[in-house]
């Protein structure tokens, strides 16, 4: 089902939830929601579901306005962080719980209903359990278990409200993967909530990045890490290094360092001066012992985390720039063997400076 | 020989609740069980085949399980209302519910009789369409209402306060309406603390004295409770009918809490949350 959201507005006492916000969701798609705590994406996930309403705006499904449609007559399946299954019946009974209150003329047959449950509980690969009861099972199996009830009723949207928060990293990583099969198997618009992009990365086809009850940017996380519309979201994706800068007559300064940014003074001609901040991957640093040109930035290795195939490296200027998150490869890493203490020259390969206008240019160096 | 060490010690909590519970419980009960074993099973049966002694039995039992079951949905309601609406005032509500625990039964007893009395503000009206209250059973369903009240409430609140939201918001978005969250999601949800809540409203009324004499009539094979007769025959020093009588009380209200308990710990099995 396609999912349109139009100017919503929604505000609780003086937080202000979701404001003006616009998006659309086409039919069939994976997509993550992604933000900070108290960014609104709870909300806004709410709000489709039925479970919210909205102050002023427009929602619709599938070109049709559903913005006072109640919960109940929308058809959508929720997931919830902490399962809310239903405590008091078998997990057969949760998975029927929506086929059994269809009214009787739209009811199945209880052989329909025995058959649709046992082949969602196959699904999960949890038919063993069917006669248990919620208490029982562990984590893992109740989330599985209340998506199976979700999709019962055959909804045209499934809503998953940060379904993997309550679990345990090495089960949070198979259920993503799970959920990826899932979704394969059965094409149903997904919308899912989660404050981890590595989760977003595993899941979703595309990522509706949120901050402060708007949408910052949309895309693939190949695009959002490519090409971040803002600080916020370079720094949410992580892996960015941000730094505050000065910009005087179309020069651009961090601390002492000067940012030789040609392409850049053009576009903000008419701006005298003004606070940048420039933001720098991880990864676009070249690392060496002698200084390379001018642009080259003066450091000190203040300390080194190997992890698997990359090197973490945290360095702090010496130029007044504050403390630099460099990863490096094996491989560079092992052609200089920088150790803590060490002086280390460091020449971004890539920067990117965002003014006060919504987009940040891009500035081969 | 080695010895266990408790870590938390619980050897010293479990001595201390054993000597406690068979201090201010079990030796009081089994002296009873003892003076009353004095007279002879027949002098026992005599005495509780008796005619006045059996409808005693049946007014107590009647009244309190009726007044229990009135505390059971009215109770419920009133903690529903406590926790799920905003009202002006919700604190004050909320501290009234714990009044029938502080005022002595006696005073609450006189109050009750002079209200609905024939003469009383609601008595009087009461009367008029034909529904006396005071001095007939009525009123003994009425006081023992009054006293158990608080013990549903107070069960069932924190119970409520503490159910997920998500449950209904999941029932709901499964496609159930609101009555049907509430019976198939909300209240089987909060059944063991409604019974839990009933046991104890239960258990008080068949005991309570204080507030039910005033207001009952206490008239023989009517509204005379078994409490009112023990201190009948012992005014009489009979306290041999008396204990025998406290004996007979004692193993029914065992037998009827103990029911009650398995069938908790039966739920509880079956719905384990």
């Amino acid at each position: 089902m396609r999912i349109e959201v139009q100017g919503a507005i929604k505000q609780f006492g003086q937080y202000r939830a979701l404001d003006q916000l616009d998006l659309h969701i086409p039919a069939g798609e994976m997509v993550a929601i992604l933000g900070p705590s108290g960014c609104g994406k709870t909300t806004l996930l709410r709000i489709i579901a039925g479970l919210e309403s909205l102050d002023h705006g427009m929602l619709c499904f599938d070109g049709v306005e559903a913005t006072h449609t109640p919960v109940q007559e929308r058809r959508v399946g929720f997931v919830f962080q902490h399962y809310a299954l239903f405590g008091h019946m078998t997990i057969f009974e949760n998975v029927a719980f929506g086929l059994r209150l269809k009214p009787r003329k739209q009811r199945p047959a209880e052989s329909v209903i025995r058959k649709r449950v046992l082949d969602l509980l196959a699904m999960v690969q949890l038919e063993p359990v069917a006669s248990r009861y919620p208490a029982q099972l562990s984590g893992g199996q109740r989330q599985r278990i209340a998506f199976a009830r979700a999709l019962a009723a055959e909804p045209r949207l499934l809503l998953l409200d940060e379904p993997f928060g309550a679990l345990d990293a090495r089960v949070r990583h198979d259920l993503r993967q799970w959920l990826r099969q899932m979704h394969a198997l059965v094409p149903v618009t997904t919308l899912f909530v989660t404050h981890d992009q590595t989760e977003a990365v595993e899941v979703a086809e595309r990522v509706v990045v949120m901050k402060q009850g708007r949408i910052e940017q949309i895309g693939t996380m190949d695009e959002l890490h490519a090409n971040p519309a803002s600080p916020f979201v370079a720094d949410f994706m992580g892996g960015a290094n941000l730094f505050h800068g000065r910009m005087e007559n179309g020069t651009t300064r961090i601390g002492e360092i000067l940012l030789e940014s040609a392409p850049f003074q053009a576009s903000v001609a008419d701006a005298a001066s003004c606070s940048p901040v420039i933001c720098i991957r991880s990864h676009d640093w070249q690392l060496g012992r002698q200084p390379n040109g001018q642009r080259t930035w003066h450091t000190v290795v203040r300390h080194l985390r190997p992890s698997g195939a990359v090197v973490r490296l945290g360095l702090e200027s010496l130029q007044g720039a504050g403390s630099i998150d460099v990863e490096l490869t094996r491989e560079q890493y092992d052609k200089h063997r920088f150790q803590p203490g060490e002086t280390v020259f460091a020449l971004p390969t890539q920067v990117r400076i965002f003014t006060d206008a919504p987009k940040g240019s891009v500035v081969p160096n | 020989m080695k010895r266990t060490v408790h870590p938390d010690g619980v050897s010293l909590t479990l001595g201390i609740t054993l000597f406690y519970l068979g201090l201010v419980v079990l030796l009081p009960l089994s002296l009873t069980i003892l003076k009353s074993l004095q007279p002879g099973p027949e002098l026992f049966w005599q005495i509780f085949t008796s005619p006045r002694v059996l409808a005693a039995f049946q007014v107590s039992f009647f009244s309190a399980l009726t007044a229990a079951m009135i505390n059971g949905v009215l109770g419920f309601l009133t903690a529903w209302v406590l926790v799920r609406y905003p009202l002006p005032g919700k604190k004050i509500l909320d501290a009234l519910v714990d009044l029938p625990f502080a005022l002595p039964t006696a005073v609450a007893g006189i109050t009750l009789a002079a209200l609905y009395s024939p003469t009383g503000w609601i008595g009087s009206l009461l009367a008029r369409i034909g529904i006396p209250v005071a001095y007939t059973p009525s009123g003994i369903v009425l006081a023992l209402t009054f006293i158990g009240l608080p013990f549903v409430v107070r069960t069932v609140q924190p119970v409520l306060q503490a159910v997920d939201g998500g449950l209904e918001e999941a029932a709901a978005s499964l496609g159930a309406g609101r009555w049907q969250t509430f019976w198939r999601v909300t209240l089987p949800t909060l059944i063991p603390a409604v019974l839990t809540g009933f046991t104890m409203a239960f258990a008080r009324g068949l005991g309570e004295y204080g507030s039910v004499i005033f207001i009952a009539g206490n008239r023989p094979f009517v509204s005379e409770i078994v409490p009112l007769l023990i201190i009948t025959h012992l005014e009489q020093y009979d306290v041999i009918g008396a204990t025998a009588l406290a004996m007979i009380m004692l193993a029914v209200s065992f037998l009827l809490l103990l029911l009650i308990n398995l069938m908790q710990a039966w739920m509880s099995r079956r719905y384990p949350v």
